[in-house]
């Protein structure tokens, strides 16, 4: 519960409706995607504009209250749960679409905007703007800007860090900074606006942002190929970069993804293929039939055991389903689902998948790999049940053996969900003892007292790093 | 929400709640929540409120926060649980397939343990539940009272006189759409058993539903008549109740169950291969029969035979629409999904009927797939969330530009009918049940 000074401060702030700390609203607010992670805040306040996230900033600091910034709560990584209690600051009412700038192809919002909502606003304007994380239908795009989301669109087009161009921001002073514009070019100084995106909520509450936007791509096919070989699949996607083919989408699924889709969605896939690669180029309708065919070609010399492409709308969504259905294969299973994402530079695809496989039998447990191919990005996937304290645990070691893995393969512990929580822990085993310095020196010149979204990303110990037998 | 100073028996009282629900609650139900959110931008009253705890995610988090003993159960969670139409399209969202209805049912079955604080609430729940849906001859009493209120001149009389100002505004717009009742159900007017036309096709349990027969005898009528046109056999059991769908929702699970089992005997005795709704708030509790009696060594084979031959109307007719006699009506039409047909019972056919009925131009309303906000006695229990609810609808229906806006459930019928008024479009369309619109066209 607040203390009643500080709720009377707030309340005088944003009104008696936008602070709550009852114990239905504290619970609400103690949790976000990230399985067996829980806990409650003091208190839980709705900002309407820059400047009450201003006078709230200003109030928490007074009091020395920590502020966790929020969007819909779909994050993967434990990154808004309220671990050292304090205020939650919930942004989903700073929502409106401010501006989509077509001189410049910008698009100007509030942190509360749900990413889809973008997404069709300037689709309906033929422009486009490329990150699509899978909880685009939910998640806010102040959220996508503080996790640096990604998507299936990785690969060709980035992640959010290279949209975002502009930034305004409180900080835990309650001063407000603005970062870069809507300039396309501006090097003054340390690049900030960079530096904010994907801080977790770390460094500053953003309030708004600007990102580049791209002109709609005119068409765009979709392609399946199936494998009887984990490396030969590894092949195919090494390939086709380097006969200079960047697919817009290039979708990985292993055996045991494609046994369960199977099982649940009953759509025809080979039980007895080690892998499935889903394609999707987008671009000029030349260019798209061209890179098409050539992918295809290069699947059959690769030795792909099937390759169709889509000749139609209703053939894509057929082929996509199976890519769709993953989540709801996967999560139906068992009662709970830890979605991880380790990622590995995408020629280690193969070595990495079966270091992954090993891990698994080693342990005892279900853990299915899908996830971004052409980016590298994997999502291993274990099917468990929080209750059982047991198998959890043998779950822990497994998921650090394979961070531990991916390290070893010159990758990283998180491709797009962020560190917060969870991965706190082996954030020095991809950074080094220098980085997490470095880190904690920019984190102590932004938010000198700690107040912003404490105990993420910077964990009181670190893991033991594991030794692969 | 201001914190209310509880009585020491209140605390007694939702002690006893919590109690109840950590023992009944399906643990791994709630456990199998995700807690992903994809269900939030599905959930009307989250859209609503923007508030965590009035979303499917936030109310399961509650509910699993009172089995695992975290919190106590209390007013402002009743209120929460309360909130939710039971609108069930955060089902059709979650990737995990959470039978959130389930766990509602549950948490409300719990929460009914203790006397609803609101006397009107608990005067209505009373009334319907008790003394009313679950008695077919109450009913028809009802709809003879109903019926001479509304022709003698009473109703106008009551009308004008400024005696409807004693009641809240949400009433009085209610009474004035309610549609005419009737002393004389489907069963009374057409008999028990009616010989089909043509082809025989199967034999045909026809559930005619508490209000349905009294309200919208008319739309019954329809259904046996178009199902006999369709070459069906239809016999309409007399032993039949209520569904116990409204019971169900209300945590009212013992007079829900004891009205499963009566329905489940008087269409067995029948023998019919199908047994057909034409609501979808019915047809959805029907299907899930087997559910509520699983484990019931001496009811789950009935209970299954019955819920695999329950079909909504919709289902039986899109098979053998092309065999039927349909007129041309040159009409703009639009349609509103039944929560409960499209979530509950999965069932997508009452637009394909539309797209094949000659003349007939089908618009689509933008989120049909939403609740209007009627959902069971929602409207009376939760009448400002439900206008809201309602009023964003509207603008939606105004922009289709439609003459007919189409429902499959009695329910959304009559909030359509209340909607129309309010938005002031009586003049320009009309709503009608996808039966009735059926029925028109048929030469």
């Amino acid at each position: 519960m607040l203390s009643s000074d500080v709720k009377r401060e707030l309340q005088a702030v944003v009104g008696p409706d936008d602070v709550r700390d009852d114990p239905e609203s504290r619970l609400a607010y103690s949790y976000d995607a990230t399985p067996m992670y829980q806990s409650m805040p003091d208190g839980v306040v709705f900002p309407e504009s820059t400047e009450e996230v201003q006078a709230i900033m200003k109030i928490a600091s007074r009091h020395r209250i920590p502020i966790v910034g929020r969007g819909s709560g779909s994050n993967l990584s434990a990154g808004t749960v309220p671990v050292e209690g304090g205020l939650v600051m919930v942004m989903t009412k700073m929502n409106r679409l401010i501006e989509i700038d077509q001189d410049n192809l910008t698009a100007t919002f509030q942190p509360g905007l749900i990413t889809k909502q973008l997404h069709e606003a300037v689709e309906r304007i033929g422009l486009f703007y490329p990150p699509d994380p899978g909880s685009m239908h939910v998640s806010t795009l102040g959220g996508n800007i503080a996790e640096c989301a990604g998507g299936l669109r990785g690969l060709k087009y980035g992640t959010t860090k290279d949209y975002v161009i502009g930034l305004e921001a409180v900080l835990a002073s309650g001063e407000i900074l603005r970062t870069g514009g809507k300039l396309t070019k501006d090097v003054a100084g340390y690049d900030l606006t960079k530096l904010l995106v994907g801080s977790e909520g770390t460094l500053a509450i953003i309030t708004e942002a600007t990102v580049k936007l791209l002109p709609l791509p005119e068409d765009r096919r979709v392609m399946v190929a199936h494998f009887t070989d984990l490396y030969a699949a590894a092949r195919t996607v090494s390939q086709i970069i380097a006969e200079r083919i960047i697919p817009c989408t290039l979708e990985f699924l292993d055996q045991g993804t494609i046994r369960v889709i199977e099982d649940y969605a009953k759509i025809g896939l080979p039980a007895d293929m080690a892998a499935i690669l889903l394609i999707e180029q987008d671009g000029p309708t030349s260019v798209v039939e061209r890179d098409i065919e050539r992918i295809a070609e290069i699947c059959r010399q690769t030795g792909a055991a099937h390759v169709q492409v889509a000749q139609s709308r209703e053939e894509e969504v057929q082929l996509m389903s199976a890519r769709r259905s993953a989540l709801s294969a996967l999560a139906r299973l068992r009662p709970t689902t830890i979605l991880e994402d380790a990622t590995v530079p995408r020629a280690a695809i193969a070595p990495m998948v079966e270091q992954i496989n090993r891990i698994k039998e080693k342990y005892g447990l279900q853990i299915c790999t899908f996830g971004h191919a052409g980016d590298g990005n994997l999502h291993p996937t274990c099917m468990t049940d929080a209750r059982d304290r047991e198998e959890i645990e043998r779950v822990e070691q497994a998921f650090e053996e394979i961070f531990d893995a991916a390290i070893r393969l010159g990758g990283t512990i998180t491709g797009e969900h962020g560190v917060g929580l969870a991965k706190a822990p082996f954030l020095e085993w991809k950074v080094g003892k220098s980085g997490i310095e470095v880190m904690k020196g920019i984190k102590r010149a932004f938010d000198p007292d700690g107040l912003l979204n404490p105990g993420k990303m910077f964990a009181k110990e670190t893991r033991r790093r594991v030794v692969i037998t | 929400m201001k914190p209310v100073e509880e009585k020491p028996i209140d605390r007694e009282e939702w002690a006893r709640v919590g109690e109840y629900l950590r023992k009944t609650l399906d643990q791994d139900e709630l456990t199998h929540c995700m807690r992903c959110g994809f269900c939030l931008p599905a959930c009307p009253t989250y859209r609503e409120t923007g508030l965590e705890q009035a979303s499917p995610r936030g109310r399961l988090a509650l509910m699993k926060a009172v089995a695992d003993g975290m919190i106590e159960p209390d007013a402002a969670f009743a209120d929460q649980m309360n909130l939710c139409l039971g609108c069930r399209a955060c089902e059709t969202a979650c990737p995990a397939g959470v039978q959130y209805g389930r766990v509602l049912e549950q948490t409300r079955a719990g929460i009914a343990l203790r006397e609803p604080s609101s006397r009107i609430v608990r005067g209505l729940r009373k009334l319907f539940f008790k003394h009313l849906f679950p008695h077919q001859h109450r009913l028809r009493t009802l709809g003879w009272w109903l019926t001479l209120y509304q022709r003698s001149g009473l109703r106008w009389l009551v009308q004008r006189s400024g005696l409807m100002r004693l009641f809240p505004e949400h009433l009085r717009e209610m009474e004035a759409v309610m549609p005419p009742a009737s002393s004389m159900g489907v069963r009374e007017r057409l008999g028990e058993i009616l010989r089909p036309e043509g082809t025989p096709r199967g034999r045909v349990g026809l559930f005619r539903g508490c209000i349905m027969d009294v309200l919208f005898t008319e739309t019954n009528c329809n259904t046996a008549r178009l199902l006999v046109k369709a070459g069906y056999e239809v016999v309409i059991p007399d032993a039949q109740r209520c569904c116990g769908a409204l019971h169900a929702h209300a945590g009212e699970e013992d007079t829900a169950k004891r009205l499963a089992r009566e329905n489940i005997e008087a269409f067995r005795d029948a023998q019919v291969d199908w047994i057909v709704s034409n609501a979808g708030g019915c047809g959805a509790m029907l299907v899930e029969y087997a559910h509520h009696f699983k484990g019931d060594v001496r009811m789950e084979e009935d209970a299954r035979w019955f819920s695999d031959r329950v079909r909504d109307i919709s289902q039986l007719i899109a098979d053998v629409i092309d065999d039927l006699p349909l007129k041309r009506l040159e009409r703009r039409v639009t349609y509103q999904d039944s929560c409960h047909l499209r979530n509950g019972m999965r069932v997508n056919q009452p637009r394909n009927i539309l797209r094949q009925m000659p003349g007939v131009t089908v618009v689509e309303l933008f989120e049909s797939d939403r609740c209007c906000g009627s959902a069971g006695i929602y409207n009376l229990t939760q009448p400002e969330m439900s206008k809201q609810i309602l009023d964003e609808k509207m603008t939606h229906v105004k922009n289709t530009e439609a003459d007919i806006l189409v429902t499959s459930n009695p329910g959304c019928l009559l909030q359509m009918k209340w909607g129309i008024r309010r938005a002031g479009l009586e003049h320009r369309m009309r709503a009608v049940h996808l039966v009735d619109l059926l029925m028109e066209a048929v030469e």
